[in-house]
């Protein structure tokens, strides 16, 4: 149990280092802004089409869900704020995030591990290369960029598969759905929703970087960095997800 | 003519938890001379070569490289001398996820921004030429053979001109015939670039092909060293017993 402790104690601390290294990888000259901007496009541009299907999806089903209950209360006009503010507000940055948690972090884990017990970092490392700064720097800055990114189209794209979700029953068009959209949604809507999905991809990458760095012991260690990886940045999405609506109940 | 030493390790020791690896190595090489490493597998032949580029921390030791101990080196300075010495992996490390021509061009961009881009090509198509494998320049690694891996390690070790190459058990893995071309080629490149070398390896026809002098480490310790003949007629039973085979 003392020893388990220890270990956990331990983990924290080098974790700790970790984020602290990057902080200061990332201060320093030089930045990788070509192998930022290769990341920015494999990490954000590729998962586009998965993070819209999923956000569509979202839309659709939760606006059929909803209906009979709020036609019960007789508030089926309320239909279009109420899924876009569920969207917003919750459901696409906790979802979007954990597809990117699926996508992005196991492969950064992945990648990173293999090139570490493949001698791929020693090789950089050798050429006077940084690796964290070249590997590392680039992809926690690309996730937290591109996370809120693909959450802003995730919501985009729910809010229209409310629209066809409405449109099974009812009858409405596009302008009038999302006018009654934007006249329901405050400020305050977007704000702690979106500055919540730049901590979501920073630990998605800190994540996925952490656990690839750290493998060791051959090959079998990389699907279990991988591996690790989703698991551990699923769970600390749930949990910064806790945090940001304790502090947003707190503050607004 | 006086030899001068280029690497120069006294004392060196490193330890992994309780197993001690290394516990007082001496070693010098001269400029232009390629030594060979033998031993047993475990007994830190190529923690040697990890911790005189810095790859591995000293316990203690000094390892004088260019005049310049290295372990007391910070990041930026040890950077410096990285630039000067080449290291081939034993399983080449060739960045998997690029072509053979971005593995080349990778370090060179790295440290020459300014560089044009046809002198990048040509510098990658000499280093290239240097092993015999042109032809391989758009290849990805996963399309390689293990003899190939193992020279475009090399010409990416070469493109950035390095006076020192630390070779780590070059012809492992390898049938032969490749090994020998391997061992060829470790003394083609001496030649043409005037290079020193420590090579880490088990094949004996390597180590008589290349080698000026040979060491052989036991129990973290320099056992023995010399000329490949003398230590193939070492009145020492376990030092013949790496020659055995030859």
């Amino acid at each position: 149990m003392v020893a388990f402790i220890k270990e956990q104690f331990t983990q924290a601390g080098k974790f700790s280092f970790f984020i602290a290294r990057f902080f200061r990888e990332l201060v320093t000259p030089v930045f990788q802004f070509n192998e930022f901007v290769r990341q920015c496009y494999t990490i954000g541009y590729k998962s586009i089409p998965l993070v819209s299907i999923t956000g569509f999806i979202m839309g659709l089903v939760l606006t059929i869900q909803s209906r009979p209950t709020m036609t019960k209360f007789g508030a089926e006009s309320w239909l279009p704020s109420m899924v876009s503010l569920s969207l917003i507000r919750e459901i696409a940055p906790v979802i979007t995030a954990l597809i990117c948690a699926g996508k992005i972090a196991s492969a950064i884990g992945a990648e990173i591990g293999s090139m570490k017990v493949t001698s791929q970092l020693d090789a950089m490392e050798v050429s006077a290369i940084n690796p964290f700064k070249y590997l590392v720097v680039t992809r926690i800055l690309a996730t937290s960029l591109m996370v809120p990114l693909l959450v802003i189209i995730a919501d985009l794209v729910g809010i229209y598969g409310g629209y066809i979700g409405y449109n099974v029953h009812s009858s409405i068009s596009l302008m009038r759905y999302f006018s009654d959209v934007v006249e329901h949604l405050d400020f305050i809507d977007l704000l702690p929703a979106t500055i919540k999905t730049f901590f979501f991809g920073f630990f998605i990458g800190v994540i996925g970087c952490y656990k690839g760095f750290n493998a060791s012991g051959g090959t079998a260690s990389v699907g279990q960095a991988a591996n690790s990886a989703v698991v551990t940045a699923s769970l600390s999405i749930f949990i910064l997800d806790m945090l940001a609506v304790q502090i947003t109940d707190l503050f607004f | 003519m006086q030899e001068q030493p280029i690497i120069n390790i006294k004392k060196l020791t490193k330890s992994f938890g309780k197993n001690n690896v290394l516990r007082g190595i001496d070693l010098t090489v001269n400029k232009g001379n390629n030594l060979v490493i033998l031993g047993r597998s475990g007994s830190g032949k190529s923690v040697t070569i990890k911790c005189v580029v810095g790859l591995l921390k000293v316990d203690k030791g000094i390892i004088d490289v260019f005049g310049t101990d290295v372990t007391k080196l910070n990041y930026k300075e040890l950077n410096k001398i990285r630039l000067r010495i080449g290291f081939l992996f034993q399983n080449g490390a060739l960045y998997d996820s690029m072509s053979v021509r971005d593995n080349l061009a990778f370090t060179l961009k790295h440290h020459t921004k300014d560089l044009p881009k046809e002198e990048v090509e040509k510098q990658i198509i000499e280093a290239l030429e240097n092993v015999g494998l042109e032809e391989a320049i758009d290849k990805m690694p996963s399309q390689l053979s293990g003899g190939m891996i193992k020279r475009i390690g090399l010409a990416r070790t070469l493109i950035i001109k390095p006076e020192i190459i630390l070779y780590d058990e070059p012809t492992a893995g390898l049938d032969t015939i490749t090994g020998k071309e391997i061992s060829e080629l470790i003394l083609s490149v001496q030649e043409k670039y005037k290079t020193t070398s420590i090579v880490i390896t088990h094949d004996i026809i390597c180590a008589k092909m290349t080698a000026n002098r040979i060491i052989i480490i036991k129990d973290g310790l320099i056992h023995v060293q010399g000329s490949f003949e003398e230590l193939k007629n070492s009145s020492d039973e376990w030092v013949r017993s790496f020659f055995e085979y030859e």
